[in-house]
């Protein structure tokens, strides 16, 4: 049971790791920019297609994780540039409707491109294999070196924003945006970077995550509203908000499944448990934001509701 | 009793105290002014004297009834109507259909789903009467963004009079409204004078001391003078506050 | 009276254009069987009920979308509910169609009333991402929902009955139910837009700053709306549900609900016609774009980004435009 538990609480970790990276960029978007972003999952959708692409190129996961990077750079630079720079002024309903089309444009795109079918990517040879974790517990490199990087970028970002001149403008936008413009800053300049920022970011969890899932077009929804009510638990705007929201959904989202069934048998008798424990898991994260926005509408870290 | 009491409050925005232990009375039928320099918190004190804004410490009562902690849409069914110093209308509705929602929310329920409320005469005519009072009525028809300042600022008041209120808060009524239109709006207010409780604040000190009772000066968001208008005028803290400022008190 | 003769011409042309066009497209829904009929093609017949059946859905969404500017991205959770009161139900032998709608719209109600009462906590941004996590929640708890097929959805047996009678059997009988059930909702709307809860929902989307300060708190008329928008398009759940002969989770994807959203601004918003309008354009589109290539969808998402980008105020001032050009 303990060993279970770990090794969900580990899944759970490494789910969350990935949604920040999504969440990051979606929240400052939201929070800086004011846009409602429905492509953000598709970004990092394209971004896991990429690496497949590139590492079966190159024949190597690492070329593929390079490339990777610069192709990510001009997707988000295009995008704002030809689109999202367009919505700033809009009603949130234009925002909706322009990025709902974005996302139908971009799933069917990939299908032209890349076909139905899954893709797989190898798992690079050196992070292959599991590591003993408690015994008999054993734990897969590549997991781990997910959580790592993730971990890394996030350290990164959290540098980034408390501790340079690029960060500071970031917060102050975030919450107060009447005053970056005070301060004679390029808007223009400050929003391209940050939204393509936020898509370098959620094209970095697609490309990890490749190697442990196939990849396939609806792989962006699902994640889209995890990811949604991370931000609106953290609170819109805070990237400390994001990274505790995902943490604490993923965790909640990986345990809930394994272990619902399991408390809930303390209560029921097993078949009806294990039935109301499947039906239960799947909601546990809508019912958990529910009860957070019930006590504090703008989420944990939000300033604004 | 006094009709609106307020005791100490006190409000801050970080560091920056805007209310600072502010205290008045409006007595029944009384025209009490609130004025003060740019900057000294008027529009703060308006917007937690009518809900909008929660004072950090502080009373707030009406007709003694403690009104601190009770939402704009509650103090108005008590009988406290404000109107803004910026505009604020419906701006796709007639005028007519503007005022006539603010005598809705005091007559019946607006929980009716059927029945056409274009129809409902017993809202248009009290709708029209407070139109009539504000001086907007041959206008009732017109759509209310199509109006210009002048009739903006009598729509304001038109709305506020038809929620039926005992007090009436004024922000700036006068604000970007000149010549005829502000003597106008002036003969109005005076015509009111009695009838409701009227706590005013202006910028134009004509205006003011023509229609007050009684004058308060708020300064860095401090009353630091209250009395009738002759008093408040030859106040020297109130001379001091005001040097150097544009504006200037009517001698 | 002089009152209401100030007003009346104010109001006249706003509101006939609406109903005018409501009636020209009733006419043209009552006229459509019989030219299927001619041209012999029934299959036609059945895309006409699901057409109607999304106009129901379209326009009670408009209800709170275009009359409470609230974008809830979450109303294909409803349509689920109404298939999937049809589908439960007559698993359990109840078959008969009002009883299966008075069960969708009491479970509508319930859901709309909770989630709504969270999500009208929250302004912007925050409540469509709410309202889209809460139809997610809804469509993750039927695809958890293995007795009635899961994700892969679950055929009926028999379509509802109508007082016991399965005439609701014949194709052309379910479509012309499926129409006065659509005209009489709209009948319905179109009172409750006209009335004093209407105005006062319209006046919250108008300013709702506003309406406080002439004593309304927005947040119960807000959720009002909100619940009678969600029961209404449970109600054409029901009838895609029988259309279909199938329910699945995929009737409440958030895809779905994001066409619903196109479906109303393609016709215009607040204009209850315009979403019925809104609806057959957005379907027809589908079909015929579908006829052409199975990468509709990219055309469709082309057609929608080019739309908002090159209208000058977007697709909603566009709309705009066209209404206050009309109301002059």
């Amino acid at each position: 049971m303990m060993n279970l538990f770990v090794l969900q609480l580990l899944n759970g970790v490494q789910l969350g790791v990935l949604l920040f990276l999504i969440a990051a960029g979606l929240t400052l978007v939201f929070g800086i920019m004011d846009v409602v972003n429905l492509a953000h999952g598709v970004l990092y959708m394209v971004g896991a297609y990429f690496v497949a692409t590139f590492a079966a190129l190159t024949g190597s996961f690492w070329w593929g994780l390079v490339l990777m990077l610069p192709a990510a750079v001009a997707v988000g630079l295009i995008l704002e540039y030809v689109v999202i720079r367009r919505l700033y002024t809009r009603s949130h309903l234009d925002q909706v409707l322009a990025t709902f089309g974005l996302v139908m444009i971009a799933n069917e795109t990939v299908k032209i491109v890349w076909g139905v079918s899954p893709l797989s990517v190898p798992l690079p040879e050196i992070l292959s294999g599991s590591v003993p974790l408690m015994d008999p517990l054993r734990y897969p490199v590549y997991r781990i070196a997910i959580i790592v990087a993730g971990l890394a970028v996030a350290a990164g970002l959290f540098v980034t924003i408390n501790h340079t001149r690029i960060g500071m403008l970031l917060r102050a936008g975030a919450t107060n945006r009447a005053m970056v413009s005070a301060l004679g800053i390029d808007i223009g300049k400050l929003f391209a970077i940050v939204f393509t920022l936020g898509a370098v970011l959620a094209c970095l969890a697609g490309a990890l995550v490749a190697p442990i899932l196939s990849v396939d077009t609806g792989m962006g929804e699902s994640v889209l509203i995890l990811t949604f009510v991370v931000v609106v638990i953290g609170g819109i705007g805070s990237i400390k908000g994001a990274f505790l929201g995902a943490i604490l959904v993923a965790v909640v989202d990986t345990l809930g499944g394994v272990f619902g069934p399991i408390l809930l048998r303390a209560v029921l008798d097993p078949s009806a448990a294990g039935q109301a424990g499947r039906m239960l898991a799947p909601m546990l994260v809508y019912i958990l934001m529910a009860a957070i926005l019930f006590a504090r509408p703008a989420g944990l870290f939000g300033g604004r509701a | 009793m006094s009709r609106l009491v307020v005791e100490n409050l006190n409000k801050s925005f970080g560091a920056l105290t805007v209310t600072d232990d502010v205290s008045l009375t409006v007595e029944p039928g009384e025209l009490h002014a609130i004025i003060g320099p740019n900057g000294a918190g008027k529009t703060t004190l308006v917007a937690q004297l009518s809900g909008q804004l929660a004072p950090d410490s502080g009373r707030v009562t009406l007709d003694g009834r403690d009104i601190t902690r009770a939402s704009m849409p509650e103090r108005v069914r008590m009988g406290l109507a404000r109107s803004f110093q910026i505009t604020q209308i419906l701006p796709g509705f007639t005028v007519l259909e503007n005022v006539a929602l603010a005598v809705q929310a005091r007559q019946g329920s607006s929980f009716r789903f059927f029945g056409d409320v274009v129809r409902e005469t017993a809202l248009n005519d009290a709708a029209m009467a407070a139109l009539a009072e504000a001086g907007i009525d041959e206008r009732a028809a017109a759509i209310a963004s199509e109006l210009s300042h002048g009739e903006h600022r009598r729509l304001e008041l038109a709305m506020a009079l038809a929620t039926k209120p005992s007090t009436l808060l004024l922000d700036e009524p006068l604000a970007g409204v000149g010549g005829e239109e502000s003597d106008a709006f002036v003969a109005r207010l005076m015509a009111m004078k009695g009838r409701f409780t009227m706590l005013l604040i202006e910028h134009d000190m004509d205006a003011v001391f023509a229609l007050a009772d009684r004058v308060s000066v708020l300064v860095y968001g401090r009353i630091i003078a209250t009395g009738a208008p002759d008093e408040v005028r030859a106040d020297p803290a109130v001379r001091t506050a005001y040097l150097g400022d544009e504006e200037e008190i009517p001698a | 009276m002089s009152v209401v003769s100030t007003s009346a011409p104010a109001r006249a042309p706003v509101l006939a254009p609406r109903v005018k066009a409501a009636l020209v497209l009733f006419t043209l829904f009552a006229l459509f069987p019989p030219v299927v009929t001619a041209l012999d093609d029934p299959f036609l017949i059945l895309i006409g009920t699901r057409i109607l059946a999304y106009a129901i859905a379209a326009m009670a969404l408009d209800l709170i979308l275009g009359y409470g500017a609230m974008v809830s991205f979450g109303h294909a959770a409803y349509l689920g509910f109404g298939t999937y009161a049809v589908a439960i139900l007559s698993s359990y032998g109840i078959h008969d169609i009002l009883l299966q709608t008075a069960a969708a719209i009491a479970l509508s109600a319930v859901f709309a009333f909770v989630t709504g009462a969270i999500s009208l906590r929250t302004r912007g941004v925050y409540f469509i991402m709410i309202t889209l996590a809460f139809g997610q929640m809804a469509f993750f708890f039927f695809i958890s929902l293995s007795a009635y097929g899961g994700d892969d959805g679950y055929g009926l047996r028999q379509r509802s009955t109508l007082f016991g009678s399965d005439v609701l059997e014949n194709e052309y009988a379910l479509y012309y139910a499926t129409l006065v059930v659509l005209i009489g909702l709209f009948a319905l709307s179109h009172r409750i837009v006209g009335s004093r809860f209407g105005r006062v929902l319209t006046g919250i989307r108008e300013n709702a700053t506003r309406m406080e300060a002439i004593g309304y708190s927005p947040f119960r008329y807000q959720l009002t709306a909100f619940v009678i928008s969600g029961c209404m398009t449970s109600i054409a759940g029901v009838f895609l549900a029988n259309q279909a002969e199938f329910v699945s989770p995929a009737f409440m994807s958030w895809h779905r609900s994001g066409e619903l959203i196109v479906m109303v601004v393609l016709g215009g918003i607040g204009t209850l016609s315009g979403a019925i309008g809104g609806a057959v354009a957005a379907l027809l589109l589908e079909e015929f774009l579908g006829k052409l290539t199975e990468h509709w969808r990219l055309w469709f998402g082309l057609f929608l980004v080019l739309m908002v980008l090159f209208s000058p105020r977007g697709i909603t001032g566009l709309i705009q435009q066209i209404q206050q050009g009309r109301a002059r």
